[in-house]
Protein backbone atom coordinates (compact mmCIF):
# COMPACT_ATOMS: atom_id res chain seq x y z
CA UNK A 1 0.00 0.00 0.00
CA UNK A 2 3.04 2.11 0.42
CA UNK A 3 4.55 1.62 -2.52
CA UNK A 4 1.48 2.20 -4.11
CA UNK A 5 0.90 5.25 -2.41
CA UNK A 6 4.55 7.05 -2.98
CA UNK A 7 4.03 5.88 -6.56
CA UNK A 8 1.04 8.02 -6.98
CA UNK A 9 2.75 11.10 -5.36
CA UNK A 10 5.90 10.78 -7.85
CA UNK A 11 3.82 10.36 -10.58
CA UNK A 12 2.12 13.50 -9.71
CA UNK A 13 5.10 15.45 -9.49
CA UNK A 14 6.28 13.73 -12.61
CA UNK A 15 3.26 15.19 -14.50
CA UNK A 16 3.11 18.38 -12.79
CA UNK A 17 7.15 19.63 -13.60
CA UNK A 18 6.48 17.94 -16.83
CA UNK A 19 9.37 15.42 -17.55
CA UNK A 20 10.93 15.07 -20.47
CA UNK A 21 10.62 11.23 -20.71
CA UNK A 22 6.70 10.99 -19.81
CA UNK A 23 6.29 14.21 -22.12
CA UNK A 24 8.37 12.14 -25.23
CA UNK A 25 6.60 9.10 -24.63
CA UNK A 26 3.25 10.87 -24.30
CA UNK A 27 4.10 13.12 -27.45
CA UNK A 28 4.65 10.15 -29.94
CA UNK A 29 1.52 8.24 -28.79
CA UNK A 30 -0.54 10.82 -30.08
CA UNK A 31 1.42 11.71 -32.99
CA UNK A 32 1.04 8.25 -33.91
CA UNK A 33 -2.32 7.64 -32.83
CA UNK A 34 -3.68 11.06 -34.24
CA UNK A 35 -1.88 10.04 -37.15
CA UNK A 36 -3.38 6.59 -38.12
CA UNK A 37 -6.66 7.73 -37.05
CA UNK A 38 -6.73 10.56 -39.86
CA UNK A 39 -5.13 8.51 -42.30
CA UNK A 40 -8.03 5.47 -41.66
CA UNK A 41 -10.67 8.06 -41.65
CA UNK A 42 -9.81 8.97 -45.24
CA UNK A 43 -10.22 5.61 -45.99
CA UNK A 44 -13.29 4.84 -44.13
CA UNK A 45 -15.55 7.68 -45.05
CA UNK A 46 -15.57 7.24 -48.68
CA UNK A 47 -15.64 3.63 -48.42
CA UNK A 48 -18.53 3.32 -45.22
CA UNK A 49 -20.53 5.74 -48.05
CA UNK A 50 -19.47 3.58 -51.19
CA UNK A 51 -21.11 0.79 -48.81
CA UNK A 52 -23.74 2.32 -47.74
CA UNK A 53 -25.24 3.43 -51.37
CA UNK A 54 -24.78 0.93 -53.36
CA UNK A 55 -26.50 -1.94 -53.32
CA UNK A 56 -24.55 -5.08 -53.92
CA UNK A 57 -24.78 -9.06 -52.86
CA UNK A 58 -23.51 -10.31 -49.61
CA UNK A 59 -24.02 -6.29 -48.48
CA UNK A 60 -25.54 -7.18 -45.72
CA UNK A 61 -22.67 -9.92 -44.60
CA UNK A 62 -20.00 -7.45 -45.19
CA UNK A 63 -21.30 -5.43 -42.55
CA UNK A 64 -21.68 -8.03 -40.34
CA UNK A 65 -18.07 -9.17 -40.84
CA UNK A 66 -17.24 -5.56 -40.56
CA UNK A 67 -18.85 -5.60 -36.90
CA UNK A 68 -17.37 -8.98 -36.08
CA UNK A 69 -13.85 -7.04 -36.10
CA UNK A 70 -14.74 -4.13 -34.05
CA UNK A 71 -13.28 -6.37 -31.35
CA UNK A 72 -10.70 -8.31 -32.84
CA UNK A 73 -7.45 -8.82 -30.26
CA UNK A 74 -4.85 -6.20 -30.88
CA UNK A 75 -2.68 -9.06 -30.97
CA UNK A 76 -4.06 -10.35 -34.02
CA UNK A 77 -3.48 -7.30 -35.88
CA UNK A 78 0.11 -7.37 -34.46
CA UNK A 79 0.85 -10.39 -35.83
CA UNK A 80 -1.11 -9.82 -39.32
CA UNK A 81 1.14 -6.63 -39.88
CA UNK A 82 4.19 -8.22 -38.54
CA UNK A 83 3.89 -11.36 -41.31
CA UNK A 84 3.91 -8.75 -43.79
CA UNK A 85 6.49 -6.39 -42.78
CA UNK A 86 8.97 -8.74 -41.11
CA UNK A 87 12.44 -9.17 -43.06
CA UNK A 88 10.79 -12.44 -44.97
CA UNK A 89 7.47 -11.07 -45.32
CA UNK A 90 6.22 -9.76 -48.62
CA UNK A 91 6.69 -5.83 -47.71
CA UNK A 92 10.28 -6.76 -45.56
CA UNK A 93 12.30 -5.06 -48.02
CA UNK A 94 10.52 -1.57 -47.03
CA UNK A 95 12.11 -2.19 -43.67
CA UNK A 96 8.79 -1.37 -42.07
CA UNK A 97 9.40 -3.64 -38.83
CA UNK A 98 10.40 -1.97 -35.55
CA UNK A 99 9.37 1.92 -36.83
CA UNK A 100 6.35 4.59 -35.76
CA UNK A 101 5.07 3.90 -39.49
CA UNK A 102 4.33 0.09 -39.12
CA UNK A 103 2.58 1.03 -35.90
CA UNK A 104 0.61 3.66 -37.54
CA UNK A 105 -0.31 0.59 -40.46
CA UNK A 106 -1.13 -1.30 -37.28
CA UNK A 107 -3.39 1.07 -35.65
CA UNK A 108 -5.16 1.90 -38.96
CA UNK A 109 -6.51 -1.33 -39.69
CA UNK A 110 -7.44 -2.11 -35.94
CA UNK A 111 -9.66 0.73 -35.80
CA UNK A 112 -10.76 1.02 -39.59
CA UNK A 113 -13.70 -2.08 -38.74
CA UNK A 114 -15.06 0.38 -35.26
CA UNK A 115 -15.10 4.12 -37.90
CA UNK A 116 -16.57 2.06 -41.18
CA UNK A 117 -18.90 -0.05 -39.01
CA UNK A 118 -20.13 3.49 -36.67
CA UNK A 119 -20.28 5.58 -40.13
CA UNK A 120 -22.39 3.19 -41.62
CA UNK A 121 -24.67 3.27 -39.18
CA UNK A 122 -24.40 6.76 -38.78
CA UNK A 123 -25.50 7.12 -42.56
CA UNK A 124 -28.52 4.53 -42.00
CA UNK A 125 -29.84 6.55 -39.37
CA UNK A 126 -29.95 9.91 -41.49
CA UNK A 127 -33.56 10.03 -42.75
CA UNK A 128 -34.24 8.73 -46.33
CA UNK A 129 -36.71 11.91 -46.94
CA UNK A 130 -32.90 14.00 -46.86
CA UNK A 131 -32.02 11.81 -49.82
CA UNK A 132 -34.90 12.32 -51.85
CA UNK A 133 -34.96 16.37 -51.28
CA UNK A 134 -31.30 16.58 -52.03
CA UNK A 135 -32.21 14.29 -55.24
CA UNK A 136 -35.43 16.75 -56.16
CA UNK A 137 -33.86 20.12 -55.33
CA UNK A 138 -30.92 18.88 -58.51
CA UNK A 139 -28.48 17.55 -56.65
CA UNK A 140 -25.96 15.14 -58.18
CA UNK A 141 -25.33 11.67 -56.81
CA UNK A 142 -22.14 12.57 -55.08
CA UNK A 143 -23.97 15.69 -54.02
CA UNK A 144 -26.42 13.91 -52.23
CA UNK A 145 -23.97 11.67 -50.32
CA UNK A 146 -22.00 14.82 -48.90
CA UNK A 147 -25.31 16.38 -48.03
CA UNK A 148 -26.12 12.74 -45.81
CA UNK A 149 -22.43 13.31 -44.37
CA UNK A 150 -23.17 16.52 -43.17
CA UNK A 151 -26.22 15.85 -42.12
CA UNK A 152 -24.94 12.92 -40.05
CA UNK A 153 -21.47 14.85 -39.26
CA UNK A 154 -21.93 15.03 -35.29
CA UNK A 155 -22.29 10.72 -35.30
CA UNK A 156 -19.39 10.38 -38.45
CA UNK A 157 -17.30 12.53 -35.99
CA UNK A 158 -18.13 10.52 -32.65
CA UNK A 159 -17.09 7.67 -35.20
CA UNK A 160 -13.62 9.02 -35.77
CA UNK A 161 -13.08 9.97 -31.77
CA UNK A 162 -14.02 6.30 -30.97
CA UNK A 163 -11.54 4.91 -33.41
CA UNK A 164 -9.26 7.48 -32.15
CA UNK A 165 -9.88 5.84 -28.78
CA UNK A 166 -8.99 2.44 -29.68
CA UNK A 167 -5.56 3.20 -31.54
CA UNK A 168 -4.10 5.32 -28.57
CA UNK A 169 -5.27 2.56 -25.85
CA UNK A 170 -3.88 -0.47 -27.55
CA UNK A 171 -1.12 -1.87 -26.81
CA UNK A 172 -0.73 -5.59 -28.25
CA UNK A 173 0.09 -3.94 -32.13
CA UNK A 174 1.83 -1.35 -30.66
CA UNK A 175 4.35 -3.63 -28.92
CA UNK A 176 4.61 -6.46 -31.68
CA UNK A 177 5.43 -4.19 -34.58
CA UNK A 178 6.90 -0.83 -32.81
CA UNK A 179 9.16 -3.33 -30.30
CA UNK A 180 9.05 -0.35 -28.26
CA UNK A 181 12.23 1.21 -28.61
CA UNK A 182 13.23 3.83 -26.23
CA UNK A 183 13.28 7.39 -27.67
CA UNK A 184 12.05 5.88 -31.21
CA UNK A 185 8.88 3.37 -31.07
CA UNK A 186 7.77 3.88 -27.20
CA UNK A 187 4.38 4.98 -26.56
CA UNK A 188 2.26 5.06 -23.42
CA UNK A 189 0.64 1.55 -23.19
CA UNK A 190 3.98 0.00 -24.01
CA UNK A 191 5.98 2.25 -22.03
CA UNK A 192 3.48 1.53 -18.82
CA UNK A 193 3.73 -2.15 -19.43
CA UNK A 194 7.68 -2.20 -19.36
CA UNK A 195 8.15 -0.28 -16.32
CA UNK A 196 6.05 -2.05 -14.57
CA UNK A 197 7.46 -5.48 -15.31
CA UNK A 198 10.47 -3.58 -14.36
CA UNK A 199 8.75 -2.16 -10.77
CA UNK A 200 9.30 1.22 -11.84
CA UNK A 201 5.99 2.06 -10.98
CA UNK A 202 5.51 6.10 -10.68
CA UNK A 203 6.14 6.16 -14.39
CA UNK A 204 4.11 3.20 -14.95
CA UNK A 205 1.29 5.70 -13.13
CA UNK A 206 2.11 8.72 -14.41
CA UNK A 207 1.56 7.27 -18.05
CA UNK A 208 -1.85 5.83 -16.52
CA UNK A 209 -3.13 8.93 -15.81
CA UNK A 210 -2.41 10.81 -18.55
CA UNK A 211 -4.05 8.03 -20.43
CA UNK A 212 -7.06 8.12 -18.24
CA UNK A 213 -6.81 11.83 -18.67
CA UNK A 214 -7.00 11.37 -22.63
CA UNK A 215 -10.07 8.58 -22.15
CA UNK A 216 -11.50 11.26 -20.13
CA UNK A 217 -10.95 14.23 -22.67
CA UNK A 218 -12.18 12.10 -25.33
CA UNK A 219 -15.55 11.07 -23.45
CA UNK A 220 -15.89 14.27 -22.63
CA UNK A 221 -15.86 15.36 -26.10
CA UNK A 222 -18.00 12.23 -27.51
CA UNK A 223 -20.91 13.82 -24.71
CA UNK A 224 -21.07 17.19 -25.94
CA UNK A 225 -20.82 16.18 -29.79
CA UNK A 226 -23.93 13.58 -28.90
CA UNK A 227 -25.47 16.16 -27.28
CA UNK A 228 -25.88 18.37 -30.11
CA UNK B 1 -47.16 20.10 -76.80
CA UNK B 2 -47.44 19.44 -73.05
CA UNK B 3 -44.84 20.54 -71.14
CA UNK B 4 -45.32 17.14 -69.17
CA UNK B 5 -46.93 13.81 -69.87
CA UNK B 6 -46.99 9.90 -69.05
CA UNK B 7 -47.87 7.29 -71.66
CA UNK B 8 -49.40 3.91 -70.34
CA UNK B 9 -47.10 4.99 -67.15
CA UNK B 10 -46.89 1.96 -64.53
CA UNK B 11 -45.41 1.00 -61.36
CA UNK B 12 -45.10 -2.16 -59.37
CA UNK B 13 -43.79 -3.02 -55.91
CA UNK B 14 -42.63 -6.87 -56.08
CA UNK B 15 -46.13 -7.86 -57.06
CA UNK B 16 -48.59 -5.26 -56.05
CA UNK B 17 -49.02 -2.75 -58.74
CA UNK B 18 -49.59 0.86 -57.59
CA UNK B 19 -50.17 2.86 -60.42
CA UNK B 20 -51.54 1.18 -63.69
CA UNK B 21 -51.47 2.75 -67.28
CA UNK B 22 -51.65 6.64 -66.18
CA UNK B 23 -51.83 9.34 -69.13
CA UNK B 24 -51.91 12.35 -68.31
CA UNK B 25 -50.79 15.58 -69.95
CA UNK B 26 -49.60 19.20 -67.95
CA UNK B 27 -49.95 22.08 -70.04
CA UNK B 28 -47.34 24.86 -69.63
CA UNK B 29 -48.38 27.52 -66.95
CA UNK B 30 -51.26 25.35 -65.57
CA UNK B 31 -52.12 23.49 -62.01
CA UNK B 32 -52.51 20.11 -62.20
CA UNK B 33 -53.87 18.87 -59.42
CA UNK B 34 -54.42 15.00 -58.45
CA UNK B 35 -57.05 13.81 -55.88
CA UNK B 36 -57.39 10.63 -54.55
CA UNK B 37 -57.81 9.17 -50.81
CA UNK B 38 -54.97 8.06 -48.89
CA UNK B 39 -53.05 5.40 -51.03
CA UNK B 40 -54.13 5.81 -54.38
CA UNK B 41 -50.54 6.42 -55.98
CA UNK B 42 -50.13 9.98 -55.62
CA UNK B 43 -46.93 10.18 -54.19
CA UNK B 44 -46.14 7.60 -56.42
CA UNK B 45 -46.96 9.15 -59.36
CA UNK B 46 -45.05 12.52 -58.33
CA UNK B 47 -42.11 10.84 -57.65
CA UNK B 48 -41.63 8.99 -61.24
CA UNK B 49 -42.55 12.27 -62.68
CA UNK B 50 -39.57 14.10 -60.98
CA UNK B 51 -37.47 11.02 -62.00
CA UNK B 52 -36.77 10.00 -58.68
CA UNK B 53 -38.21 6.60 -59.03
CA UNK B 54 -37.54 4.04 -62.32
CA UNK B 55 -41.46 2.95 -63.82
CA UNK B 56 -41.62 -0.31 -64.29
CA UNK B 57 -43.83 0.12 -67.88
CA UNK B 58 -44.68 3.40 -69.53
CA UNK B 59 -43.05 6.67 -70.10
CA UNK B 60 -42.89 10.31 -68.88
CA UNK B 61 -42.77 12.88 -71.25
CA UNK B 62 -40.83 16.17 -70.74
CA UNK B 63 -41.02 19.02 -73.36
CA UNK B 64 -41.91 16.05 -75.85
CA UNK B 65 -39.02 14.09 -75.00
CA UNK B 66 -38.83 10.75 -73.65
CA UNK B 67 -37.39 10.91 -70.33
CA UNK B 68 -38.10 7.82 -68.59
CA UNK B 69 -34.33 5.81 -69.54
CA UNK B 70 -32.36 8.50 -70.23
CA UNK B 71 -29.10 7.89 -67.84
CA UNK B 72 -27.58 10.95 -69.02
CA UNK B 73 -29.92 13.66 -69.15
CA UNK B 74 -32.01 12.68 -65.74
CA UNK B 75 -29.79 15.33 -64.07
CA UNK B 76 -30.48 17.85 -66.11
CA UNK B 77 -34.13 17.26 -66.41
CA UNK B 78 -35.05 17.04 -63.00
CA UNK B 79 -32.69 20.26 -62.33
CA UNK B 80 -36.25 21.71 -64.39
CA UNK B 81 -37.80 20.61 -61.72
CA UNK B 82 -38.68 20.58 -58.21
CA UNK B 83 -40.36 18.61 -55.67
CA UNK B 84 -42.07 19.35 -52.31
CA UNK B 85 -42.15 15.86 -50.37
CA UNK B 86 -45.10 15.49 -48.37
CA UNK B 87 -43.24 15.61 -45.01
CA UNK B 88 -40.31 18.00 -46.24
CA UNK B 89 -37.40 17.45 -44.43
CA UNK B 90 -34.92 20.40 -44.13
CA UNK B 91 -31.30 20.02 -43.68
CA UNK B 92 -30.07 20.91 -40.29
CA UNK B 93 -28.16 24.32 -41.03
CA UNK B 94 -29.48 27.95 -41.40
CA UNK B 95 -32.31 28.81 -43.89
CA UNK B 96 -30.19 30.39 -46.07
CA UNK B 97 -28.30 27.04 -46.64
CA UNK B 98 -31.59 25.00 -47.13
CA UNK B 99 -32.47 27.73 -49.50
CA UNK B 100 -29.33 28.36 -51.45
CA UNK B 101 -28.26 24.69 -51.87
CA UNK B 102 -30.52 24.40 -54.95
CA UNK B 103 -28.25 27.04 -56.37
CA UNK B 104 -24.99 25.66 -55.23
CA UNK B 105 -25.24 22.58 -56.68
CA UNK B 106 -26.40 24.18 -60.07
CA UNK B 107 -22.78 25.89 -59.62
CA UNK B 108 -24.82 29.47 -59.78
CA UNK B 109 -22.55 32.47 -58.42
CA UNK B 110 -22.70 33.66 -54.61
CA UNK B 111 -24.11 37.26 -55.59
CA UNK B 112 -27.12 35.70 -58.09
CA UNK B 113 -27.92 32.64 -54.77
CA UNK B 114 -27.68 35.66 -52.14
CA UNK B 115 -30.07 37.43 -54.51
CA UNK B 116 -32.71 34.83 -55.21
CA UNK B 117 -32.52 33.45 -52.15
CA UNK B 118 -33.55 37.07 -50.50
CA UNK B 119 -36.29 37.06 -52.92
CA UNK B 120 -38.09 33.63 -52.30
CA UNK B 121 -37.36 34.12 -48.42
CA UNK B 122 -39.39 37.30 -48.98
CA UNK B 123 -41.81 35.61 -50.87
CA UNK B 124 -42.61 33.05 -48.15
CA UNK B 125 -42.12 35.58 -45.51
CA UNK B 126 -39.33 34.40 -43.78
CA UNK B 127 -36.55 36.93 -44.47
CA UNK B 128 -35.91 37.61 -40.41
CA UNK B 129 -35.41 33.60 -40.19
CA UNK B 130 -32.51 33.49 -42.43
CA UNK B 131 -30.05 32.73 -40.05
CA UNK B 132 -31.64 30.30 -37.83
CA UNK B 133 -31.12 26.50 -37.57
CA UNK B 134 -33.98 25.58 -40.23
CA UNK B 135 -34.20 22.60 -37.90
CA UNK B 136 -36.33 24.75 -35.43
CA UNK B 137 -38.82 25.72 -36.95
CA UNK B 138 -42.34 24.74 -36.94
CA UNK B 139 -44.29 22.80 -39.03
CA UNK B 140 -45.94 25.51 -41.44
CA UNK B 141 -42.25 27.25 -41.61
CA UNK B 142 -40.95 24.78 -43.01
CA UNK B 143 -43.21 23.80 -45.50
CA UNK B 144 -42.99 27.40 -46.55
CA UNK B 145 -38.74 26.87 -46.39
CA UNK B 146 -39.27 23.65 -48.38
CA UNK B 147 -41.37 25.59 -51.14
CA UNK B 148 -38.71 28.64 -51.32
CA UNK B 149 -36.08 26.48 -51.44
CA UNK B 150 -38.18 25.00 -54.71
CA UNK B 151 -38.66 27.93 -56.01
CA UNK B 152 -35.03 29.86 -55.78
CA UNK B 153 -33.91 27.16 -58.28
CA UNK B 154 -37.04 28.56 -60.49
CA UNK B 155 -38.11 25.61 -61.69
CA UNK B 156 -40.26 24.77 -65.06
CA UNK B 157 -42.22 22.33 -63.18
CA UNK B 158 -42.95 22.62 -59.41
CA UNK B 159 -44.14 18.91 -57.96
CA UNK B 160 -46.11 19.22 -54.54
CA UNK B 161 -46.96 16.46 -52.75
CA UNK B 162 -49.63 17.23 -50.09
CA UNK B 163 -48.50 20.86 -49.59
CA UNK B 164 -50.86 21.04 -46.47
CA UNK B 165 -51.68 18.17 -44.90
CA UNK B 166 -49.49 18.22 -42.15
CA UNK B 167 -50.59 22.05 -41.32
CA UNK B 168 -53.09 23.79 -39.25
CA UNK B 169 -55.71 26.14 -41.11
CA UNK B 170 -53.98 29.11 -41.15
CA UNK B 171 -50.38 27.96 -41.93
CA UNK B 172 -52.36 26.11 -45.12
CA UNK B 173 -54.45 28.99 -46.05
CA UNK B 174 -50.66 30.72 -46.22
CA UNK B 175 -49.35 27.75 -48.18
CA UNK B 176 -52.49 28.22 -50.35
CA UNK B 177 -52.24 31.67 -51.35
CA UNK B 178 -48.32 31.26 -52.01
CA UNK B 179 -48.94 28.69 -54.62
CA UNK B 180 -51.36 31.01 -55.96
CA UNK B 181 -48.64 33.82 -55.79
CA UNK B 182 -46.30 31.41 -57.81
CA UNK B 183 -48.81 30.62 -60.53
CA UNK B 184 -49.77 34.18 -61.04
CA UNK B 185 -45.94 35.89 -61.06
CA UNK B 186 -43.71 32.99 -61.83
CA UNK B 187 -46.05 30.91 -64.43
CA UNK B 188 -44.95 27.87 -63.11
CA UNK B 189 -46.56 24.85 -64.14
CA UNK B 190 -47.76 22.79 -60.65
CA UNK B 191 -48.38 19.57 -60.67
CA UNK B 192 -49.92 18.77 -57.05
CA UNK B 193 -51.45 16.08 -54.91
CA UNK B 194 -54.26 16.77 -52.41
CA UNK B 195 -57.10 14.46 -50.42
CA UNK B 196 -58.71 17.74 -49.76
CA UNK B 197 -61.31 17.92 -52.33
CA UNK B 198 -61.84 21.71 -51.43
CA UNK B 199 -58.22 22.02 -51.95
CA UNK B 200 -58.33 20.80 -55.48
CA UNK B 201 -61.24 22.59 -56.46
CA UNK B 202 -59.59 26.20 -55.21
CA UNK B 203 -56.48 25.92 -56.54
CA UNK B 204 -56.32 23.34 -59.92
CA UNK B 205 -56.77 24.43 -63.74
CA UNK B 206 -56.88 20.33 -63.78
CA UNK B 207 -57.89 17.89 -61.86
CA UNK B 208 -57.25 14.14 -62.24
CA UNK B 209 -59.30 11.67 -59.85
CA UNK B 210 -56.65 8.99 -58.78
CA UNK B 211 -58.53 5.68 -57.24
CA UNK B 212 -56.54 2.62 -56.40
CA UNK B 213 -53.55 3.65 -59.01
CA UNK B 214 -55.64 4.46 -62.38
CA UNK B 215 -56.75 7.79 -63.18
CA UNK B 216 -60.53 7.32 -63.59
CA UNK B 217 -61.52 10.93 -64.56
CA UNK B 218 -59.69 13.86 -65.83
CA UNK B 219 -61.50 17.69 -66.06
CA UNK B 220 -61.89 20.49 -64.60
CA UNK B 221 -63.05 21.29 -61.09
CA UNK B 222 -66.59 22.10 -62.32
CA UNK B 223 -66.89 18.99 -64.31
CA UNK B 224 -65.02 16.40 -61.53
CA UNK B 225 -66.87 18.36 -58.65
CA UNK B 226 -70.92 18.74 -60.28
CA UNK B 227 -70.28 15.72 -62.98
CA UNK B 228 -68.77 12.96 -61.33
CA UNK B 229 -68.31 9.68 -63.77
CA UNK B 230 -69.21 7.43 -61.11
CA UNK B 231 -70.02 6.16 -57.41
CA UNK B 232 -66.24 6.03 -56.55
CA UNK B 233 -65.54 9.49 -57.63
CA UNK B 234 -69.25 11.09 -56.50
CA UNK B 235 -68.54 9.64 -52.94
CA UNK B 236 -65.00 10.99 -52.91
CA UNK B 237 -65.75 14.38 -54.15
CA UNK B 238 -68.16 14.83 -51.18
CA UNK B 239 -71.38 13.81 -53.06
CA UNK B 240 -73.24 12.63 -49.97
CA UNK B 241 -76.57 11.54 -51.90
CA UNK B 242 -76.93 8.87 -54.52
CA UNK B 243 -79.73 7.52 -55.01
CA UNK B 244 -80.53 4.42 -56.97
CA UNK B 245 -83.55 4.70 -59.23
CA UNK B 246 -84.59 4.33 -62.82
CA UNK B 247 -85.60 6.93 -65.54
CA UNK B 248 -89.37 6.61 -65.72
CA UNK B 249 -90.47 9.71 -67.84
CA UNK B 250 -88.47 11.90 -70.06
CA UNK B 251 -89.44 15.59 -71.61
CA UNK B 252 -86.92 17.47 -73.64
CA UNK B 253 -83.83 16.82 -71.17
CA UNK B 254 -86.25 16.78 -68.21
CA UNK B 255 -85.96 13.42 -67.10
CA UNK B 256 -87.75 11.91 -64.33
CA UNK B 257 -86.75 9.02 -61.50
CA UNK B 258 -88.87 6.92 -59.76
CA UNK B 259 -86.72 5.77 -56.86
CA UNK B 260 -88.68 4.06 -53.57
CA UNK B 261 -92.12 5.29 -54.99
CA UNK B 262 -90.62 9.12 -54.76
CA UNK B 263 -90.16 11.21 -58.08
CA UNK B 264 -86.84 13.05 -58.73
CA UNK B 265 -86.52 15.25 -61.28
CA UNK B 266 -83.09 15.61 -63.31
CA UNK B 267 -81.60 17.48 -66.22
CA UNK B 268 -79.95 14.38 -68.14
CA UNK B 269 -79.55 13.00 -71.50
CA UNK B 270 -80.43 9.22 -70.40
CA UNK B 271 -83.49 7.90 -71.79
CA UNK B 272 -86.56 6.17 -70.59
CA UNK B 273 -86.00 2.79 -68.99
CA UNK B 274 -82.08 3.78 -68.29
CA UNK B 275 -81.37 2.54 -64.62
CA UNK B 276 -79.22 4.92 -63.10
CA UNK B 277 -77.74 6.49 -59.66
CA UNK B 278 -79.44 10.50 -58.56
CA UNK B 279 -76.09 12.05 -57.01
CA UNK B 280 -77.32 15.29 -54.95
CA UNK B 281 -74.82 17.45 -53.09
CA UNK B 282 -75.46 17.86 -49.30
CA UNK B 283 -75.44 21.45 -50.13
CA UNK B 284 -78.09 21.76 -52.68
CA UNK B 285 -80.26 20.12 -50.71
CA UNK B 286 -82.55 23.27 -48.52
CA UNK B 287 -84.81 22.83 -45.76
CA UNK B 288 -88.03 24.77 -44.79
CA UNK B 289 -90.35 24.47 -42.13
CA UNK B 290 -93.96 25.12 -44.73
CA UNK B 291 -93.41 23.21 -47.99
CA UNK B 292 -93.93 26.68 -49.82
CA UNK B 293 -93.14 26.58 -53.65
CA UNK B 294 -90.21 27.63 -55.01
CA UNK B 295 -88.34 27.29 -58.31
CA UNK B 296 -86.96 23.84 -57.19
CA UNK B 297 -89.06 21.32 -58.92
CA UNK B 298 -87.90 18.83 -56.40
CA UNK B 299 -89.44 19.20 -53.06
CA UNK B 300 -90.21 16.54 -50.50
CA UNK B 301 -91.59 15.74 -47.04
CA UNK B 302 -89.75 14.10 -44.53
CA UNK B 303 -88.46 13.78 -40.83
CA UNK B 304 -85.04 14.66 -39.17
CA UNK B 305 -83.56 11.66 -38.22
CA UNK B 306 -80.10 13.27 -37.64
CA UNK B 307 -78.28 16.84 -36.47
CA UNK B 308 -74.09 16.56 -36.89
CA UNK B 309 -72.84 20.18 -36.33
CA UNK B 310 -69.29 20.63 -38.44
CA UNK B 311 -68.48 24.14 -37.00
CA UNK B 312 -70.68 26.64 -38.75
CA UNK B 313 -72.25 23.80 -41.11
CA UNK B 314 -74.70 21.47 -39.73
CA UNK B 315 -75.06 18.19 -41.51
CA UNK B 316 -79.04 16.89 -41.01
CA UNK B 317 -80.24 13.46 -42.35
CA UNK B 318 -83.69 13.66 -43.17
CA UNK B 319 -85.94 10.43 -44.13
CA UNK B 320 -88.44 11.61 -47.01
CA UNK B 321 -88.90 7.76 -48.17
CA UNK B 322 -85.25 7.90 -49.07
CA UNK B 323 -82.76 8.85 -46.71
CA UNK B 324 -81.36 12.16 -47.67
CA UNK B 325 -78.12 14.43 -46.39
CA UNK B 326 -78.82 18.41 -46.24
CA UNK B 327 -75.91 20.76 -45.24
CA UNK B 328 -77.04 23.72 -44.14
CA UNK B 329 -75.36 26.76 -42.06
CA UNK B 330 -75.99 25.84 -37.97
CA UNK B 331 -77.16 29.61 -37.76
CA UNK B 332 -79.93 28.65 -40.42
CA UNK B 333 -80.58 24.98 -38.53
CA UNK B 334 -81.14 27.33 -35.22
CA UNK B 335 -83.36 29.70 -36.47
CA UNK B 336 -85.49 26.89 -37.70
CA UNK B 337 -85.48 25.06 -34.65
CA UNK B 338 -84.32 21.86 -35.78
CA UNK B 339 -84.48 19.25 -33.90
CA UNK B 340 -84.75 15.29 -34.65
CA UNK B 341 -88.11 13.68 -35.42
CA UNK B 342 -89.01 17.65 -36.45
CA UNK B 343 -91.00 17.12 -39.59
CA UNK B 344 -89.50 19.49 -42.57
CA UNK B 345 -89.33 20.07 -46.25
CA UNK B 346 -86.65 19.14 -48.51
CA UNK B 347 -86.06 21.10 -51.72
CA UNK B 348 -83.46 20.51 -54.55
CA UNK B 349 -83.67 21.77 -58.12
CA UNK B 350 -83.78 19.53 -61.30
CA UNK B 351 -80.29 21.13 -62.23
CA UNK B 352 -78.76 20.31 -58.74
CA UNK B 353 -78.98 16.50 -59.85
CA UNK B 354 -76.65 14.85 -61.65
CA UNK B 355 -77.40 11.31 -62.70
CA UNK B 356 -74.59 8.70 -62.98
CA UNK B 357 -75.60 5.56 -65.19
CA UNK B 358 -75.78 2.24 -63.50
Amino acid sequence: MEELWQGLQKAVELIINLDPEVMEVVGRSLRISVTSSLLASVICIPLASLIHFRNFLGKRALINIIQTLFSVPTVIIGLFVFVFISSTGPFGSMGLLFTPTAMIIGQMILVSPIMLGLIISALSGVDTAIRDTALSLGASELQSIVVILKEARYAVIAALIMGFGRAISEVGCALMVGGNIRGFTRVITTAISLETSRGELELSIALGIILLLIALIINVALNRIQQR
Amino acid sequence: MAQLATRNLGKKYSDTEVLKDINIEVEKGEVFTLIGPTGAGKTTLLRLLDLLDRPSSGQVYFNGMDVTGDNKNRLTIRRKMAFVLQKPAVFSESVYANVACGLQWRGTGRNITRKRVDEVLAMVGLTDYIHRNARTLSGGEVQRVAIARAMATEPEVLLLDEPTANLDPVSASRVEQLIGQIVSRYGTTIVMSTHDMAQGQRLASKIAVLVSGEVIQTGDSRQIFYSPLNRDIARFVGVENIIDGVITEREGDLVTITADNRSIEAVSGYGKGEKVSACIRPEEVTITLTGTSSSARNSFAGDIVNIQAYGSFSRVTIDCGFSLIALITTRSAAELALEKGKGVFVTFKASGVHIIKR
